[in-house]
């Protein structure tokens, strides 16, 4: 066993052989060791943080065809640097009858549920936190942080826009939990896991061509539960100024935005998980564990990469709109598509691949088009109540 | 003492600090957050009896779902959130006095018991808790009955919820 092939394993061995050599006790050293393991990739996670707003500030800005930073350094990298210089010797601000240790709590426990997704996050084979039985329901329980961080953060401010803010926002992330843990099932159904590792080994054939349309729910959901646009009338800048982290200045509003970046990136690695194979491409993932950690990397910059592509293009919409597409037409949609998926996988259990992926990705394919011909006439309905019914006029040249 | 029982110490002093805190703190939504630390103490407590699927599901249905709904309530229910009524009613120390029996006769109880001591043993390797517990659950001989009863009353309190809230008359 070398370094090359199982790093994470090795050097912890060293670093164990290390502190015992100095006398240290068995167990003590390896509970050092294993802090320092988490304190390595939080400090690596941070570290991409940084970049990670620089990545987003020149993707917007090709969006928007602008040409985004470019003063500081080659293209703009050390732009992040001054921000972060910026926000730290920016005064600390807490607004008069704010709870203190509530609103202090707020953007820690924020940016901790993003960090603490990355302990079932498999970089590589043998290169993960724990290889946690329950993975896929872990990335729920996380959230459930996360949306307790933003309604203590609307709370503490004592503003009633922070207050609106923060109860949109919990709005949001309650409702669409649903349809993302119906969709965390397809995989499981697959893979026959919850483990990570488990489902990544599944994915002979990526799980985006057994289930686009599970996928595309998966995707749906992660936005919401990002609070990105579409989803962002947590912010609403144009009624809530800024919503939930209005009264927030300086590092403290840094650690809501840097989290909100970082988990957009960690909900693209998990699209990548989930349905794109993770760290496995045409068996390059056994070459070594770094490279299936640079696969693993890129794919989730490209899942981000859609997010933020999904995020400078569509508008705001309201809150009742998003109420009533996730209650009305996603939750049953997903409902219905794990129970396609779950009878067709009993049905085609002992079929070939092919026949197995091919029948998947029909039945989605059905599913969703029926989904969307009941959402079409439904809507059609609706606007006929509203404008009367119209027949088509023909245009007359 | 060993590791593992220090940290169950830790633990359950921790829990029992938050709950105390829950009862004890005059602001409602402070309470609901005390409520939350607690919850999430017993979900440690799961975790460290290798019960991995039931402390996510403890952390995923009471923190995820019931503080957050507690929270909600007392946000929309209570004009002021700065609360200054008397915070025990006149029975107090009855239901002190309760509490204190209720856990002396189950300390009592289980200091009989041949596995008071023992410390959770190491789970083998090929040892499938969640795969088992969904079998369980799903197998005629074991517990699908009371699974799909209790199917049926969240079914029924949904759809209880949603005849309370529809409002026929309106449009």
């Amino acid at each position: 066993m070398s370094f090359w092939n199982d790093p994470l394993k090795v050097a912890a061995d060293w670093l164990e052989g290390v502190f015992t050599g100095w006398g240290m006790d068995a167990v003590l050293s390896h509970v050092l060791v294993a802090f320092l393991g988490v304190f390595l990739l939080i400090a690596l996670l941070m570290v991409l943080d940084i970049f990670l707003v620089w990545i987003e500030r020149k993707v917007v800005a090709r969006f928007q065809d602008r040409i985004g930073p470019n003063r500081l350094g080659p293209f703009g990298l050390i732009q992040p640097f001054a921000d972060i210089i910026k926000l730290i010797i920016k005064e600390d601000t807490t607004p008069s009858g704010a709870d203190k240790v509530v609103y202090n709590l707020a953007p820690i426990l924020s940016m901790m549920s993003v960090l603490i997704l990355w302990a079932v996050v498999p970089l590589a084979p043998v290169v993960l936190g724990v290889d946690l039985n329950v993975g896929a329901l872990f990335l729920i329980a996380a959230g459930a942080i996360g949306t307790l961080s933003i309604i203590m953060a609307g709370w503490s401010s004592n503003n009633k826009f922070a207050m609106i803010g923060g109860f949109r926002q919990v709005a949001v992330m309650v409702s669409f939990e649903i349809p993302m843990l119906t969709m965390l099932m397809i995989p499981t159904i697959y893979a026959g896991s919850m483990n990570m590792n488990a489902i990544i080994g599944a994915q002979d054939v990526w799980f985006f061509i057994l289930s686009p349309l599970g996928a595309l729910i998966f995707l749906i959901a992660a936005i919401a539960e990002l609070g990105r646009a579409p989803f962002d009338l947590a912010e609403g800048e144009s009624e809530l100024v800024s919503g939930f982290n209005i009264e927030y200045s300086g590092m403290k509003f840094g650690m809501f935005y840097a989290g909100e970046l970082l988990h957009a990136f960690t909900f693209g690695g998990f699209w990548a998980i989930l349905f794109f194979g993770g760290y496995r491409f045409f068996g390059l993932e056994q070459v070594s564990p770094f490279l299936a950690i640079l696969i693993l990397i890129i794919k989730a910059m490209l899942g981000y990469w859609v997010i933020m592509w999904v995020k400078y293009t569509m508008m705001r919409i309201r809150i009742d709109q998003m109420l009533g597409f996730n209650w009305k037409f996603l939750t049953p949609l997903a409902f219905a598509l794990l129970l396609v998926t779950a009878l067709m996988n009993a049905l085609l259990a002992d079929a070939p691949t092919w026949l197995y992926a091919l029948g998947m990705f029909l039945a989605n394919v059905v599913t969703g088009w029926i989904a969307l011909e009941i959402a079409r006439s439904a809507t059609r309905k609706e606007r006929e109540q509203v404008e009367g019914i119209k027949t088509p006029v023909e245009a007359h040249h | 003492m060993t590791a593992q029982q220090i940290i169950f110490m830790i633990v359950a002093a921790y829990t029992l600090g938050s709950a105390l805190m829950v009862v004890t703190t005059r602001n409602l939504v402070h309470a609901a957050l005390w409520l939350v630390s607690t919850l999430f103490g017993v979900a440690v407590a799961y975790a460290l009896l290798n019960a991995n699927f039931i402390a996510v599901v403890q952390v995923v249905v009471y923190i995820g779902a019931i503080a957050i709904l507690f929270i909600f309530a007392v946000m929309l229910t209570r004009k002021d959130m700065r609360d200054s009524g008397p915070q025990m009613n006149r029975n107090w120390w009855a239901g002190a006095i309760v509490a204190v029996l209720v856990f002396a006769g189950l300390a009592f109880l289980l200091s009989g018991w041949s596995g008071f001591q023992n410390t959770a043993a190491e789970l083998p390797a090929e040892f499938d808790a969640i795969s088992l517990l969904g079998e369980a659950l799903t197998s005629p001989q074991a517990f699908v009955l009371p699974f799909e009863v209790a199917s049926v009353l969240l079914l029924a309190a949904l759809v209880g919820a949603v005849y309370v809230a529809f409002n026929p008359t309106k449009k």
